[in-house]
């Protein structure tokens, strides 16, 4: 198992220094490494635009991944993500109402915008379990349905405040809701990372007691899980890690749902393989597709929520043909 | 080998009751389970079997009176520990994600295991024995989503023996089973009491079981104790259509056997 687990982070760590480069090389304008030294045209380019953006995907998308496994090996859930169970939305909701008060203080470092959408994406993420369990049971149908609905009903808000709003502040508004990666310096990276390090950290280190529980529940119980604290805690990680990639990238669609299932497709089912594999294979996915959505159309930008969801929605419905049985759900 | 009295049971339920929440069906029971033992629970549909095994479990917390291990209240013990002592077998298992059964049986050896480590080779090689004495070791490398309902309670079987536990707690095991693998899930129980002193608690519907191979029968009637003995004395038909709430039940011993029904 442990040769298994150092087998499968080799592999995956070279997968992501491929994309690394290929996020670097990629993108409208050409930069001359050689000349990054010398010629300051390129190396404001490397360093204030194309490193951050680079940056920037590896951090939301090692995020949306792996809150996606944990979420999935929580409720049992195949098709659980950060997008399917309402909590980007709600993440997205609260980052908006913060922009649009004009919420642009910091405490302690934080912005506010962080601290309003993990709020949000916490709220939601409350609500959508308090509906969808019953005693000791997660209804599967309920979770997916209300998740979906408070999805729905977030984006018809954040497009209110929209309306609403000044166009300024509506222009950023717009960013939450389809999901991009443009960020100036690495300076806004690092406030990200302050936060979402120790959460991944703390993810990583319940990745036993999730792997029991998504053989099953009961018998994880008397195997020695707290499942309602496991429960508890591992909602508010994946509310932080949420809230904070929402507020910066919005919702990017389909990172959760789909990099856990094919970290699974290459070595098998153990959350303590799947966790940090999907924070390895969520950070190189994010950076191709960002490299895809920046060079598909010459001189032109795609939102890499739309780079996402093209690929991720027929990868997604081939995985549920592939796997009968997740139909049944 | 444990710091208990020896006069104390191995575990007991001292006067406990419950009530779920909404007050729908409540329990009073008492009940000792010794080591070394087997103990078979029976009782008609909704008569609280379940909720005791549950309750001896520690998945139910006691509303009133309490549930002790070496009597030690279940609340007391660190939960890793508690999960050395006692394993749980459910009704059924729904694992959605292909988990191979070899890694399900395995992960029965988490209290056992380091925090943060991966299981080693005697882990792994008492899982392997764990998969042969349940009959499944012929799955060890099959997906539990694609196992039969039967399969699936052998390789959960599996599991709740690899957790080397002292006390086991089945609801209704053999249900899915057919008439080989009971007669091998039955043998194989016996033996590991005999040899390992496991006690075991096992809710079963099928009377047929009880006669020859359990120590005891507990019967349950509307969440009260009804009766309680050695099987020679609960397989009586008068006590059985008590319990049933059916005058009709009937009884006949063949050899060491004792055979049930239901007249017409």
């Amino acid at each position: 198992m442990k040769a298994k687990l150092i087998r499968a982070m080799a592999i995956l760590t070279l997968i992501l220094l491929v994309s690394v480069a290929v996020g670097l090389i990629a993108g409208s304008q050409k930069i001359d490494f050689s000349r990054l030294s010398s010629d300051p045209f390129s190396r404001t380019l490397f360093f204030r635009l194309r490193l951050p953006r680079v940056l920037m995907g590896l951090t939301i998308g090692a995020s949306l991944a792996v809150t996606g496994a944990s979420l999935q090996a929580l409720f049992r859930n195949p098709l659980a993500d950060p997008y399917t169970l309402g909590i980007s939305g709600g993440g997205a909701l609260g980052a908006s109402v913060a922009i649009t008060l004009g919420w642009s203080a910091r405490i302690l470092g934080i912005p506010w915008v962080f601290v309003a959408s993990f709020l949000g994406a916490m709220a939601a993420a409350a609500l959508v379990r308090a509906i969808s369990r019953t005693g000791a049971v997660v209804l599967p149908g309920a979770l997916l349905l209300s998740g979906v609905v408070v999805n729905l009903v977030s984006a018809a808000a954040v497009l209110t405040i929209q309306y609403v709003a000044d166009p300024n502040s509506a222009l950023q508004i717009l960013r939450w809701l389809v999901g991009s990666l443009d960020v100036i310096g690495v300076a806004a990276v690092g406030r990200m990372l302050i936060l979402l390090v120790p959460a991944w950290l703390a993810l990583l280190a319940l990745s036993r007691q999730l792997n029991l529980l998504a053989i099953d529940e009961d018998t994880a119980a008397t195997l020695g899980v707290n499942v309602r604290r496991c429960e508890t805690t591992v909602h508010t990680l994946c509310s932080l890690i949420v809230g904070v990639t929402v507020a910066m990238g919005g919702s990017i669609g389909f990172v959760g749902l789909i990099v856990p299932h094919a970290v699974r497709l290459m070595f098998g089912e153990d959350l303590r393989i799947v966790l940090p594999g999907s924070l390895l294979l969520g950070a190189a996915f994010l950076v191709l597709a960002d490299a895809l959505a920046r060079t598909a159309i010459p001189s032109s930008e795609l939102p890499v929520g739309a780079i996402t969801g093209l690929l991720g929605g027929p990868a997604f419905l081939w995985l549920l043909r592939r796997r009968r049985q997740y139909a049944a759900m | 080998m444990n710091g208990a009295h020896p006069l104390t049971p191995l575990m007991e339920a001292r006067q406990v009751e419950f009530a779920y929440p909404g007050g729908a069906r409540a329990i009073r029971v008492s009940l000792a389970v010794e080591a070394a033992t087997m103990t078979a629970i029976i009782g008609s549909n909704g008569s609280g079997k379940s909720t005791l095994i549950r309750l001896l479990a520690g998945l139910l917390r006691p509303t009133q009176g309490s549930i002790l291990l070496e009597g030690k209240p279940l609340d007391d013990w660190q939960p890793r520990l508690r999960a050395r002592e006692i394993a749980y077998m459910p009704q059924a298992t729904a694992t959605v994600f292909p988990f191979r059964a070899l890694d399900v049986v395995l992960s029965g050896r988490t209290p056992h295991a380091p925090r943060f480590g991966f299981e080693n080779d005697r882990d792994r090689a008492i899982a392997l024995e764990s998969l042969a004495a349940a009959g499944a070791a012929h799955l060890a490398e099959r997906c539990v989503t694609g196992l039969s309902g039967g399969e699936k309670q052998m390789v959960i079987l599996a599991r709740a023996l690899a957790q080397e536990p002292r006390v086991l707690l089945l609801d209704e095991p053999a249900a899915a089973l057919d008439l080989k693998h009971r007669a091998e899930l039955m043998r194989t129980l016996a033996r590991l009491r005999d040899d390992r002193g496991l006690s075991v608690v096992m809710i079963t519907h099928d009377l047929q079981l009880t006669g020859s191979l359990f120590d005891r029968i507990v019967a349950l009637r509307c969440g009260e104790l009804a009766a309680e003995g050695p099987p020679q004395e609960i397989l009586q038909a008068e006590l059985l259509a008590a319990i049933y709430d059916d005058p009709k039940v009937r009884t006949t011993r063949v050899g060491d056997q004792t055979v049930v029904w239901v007249d017409k």
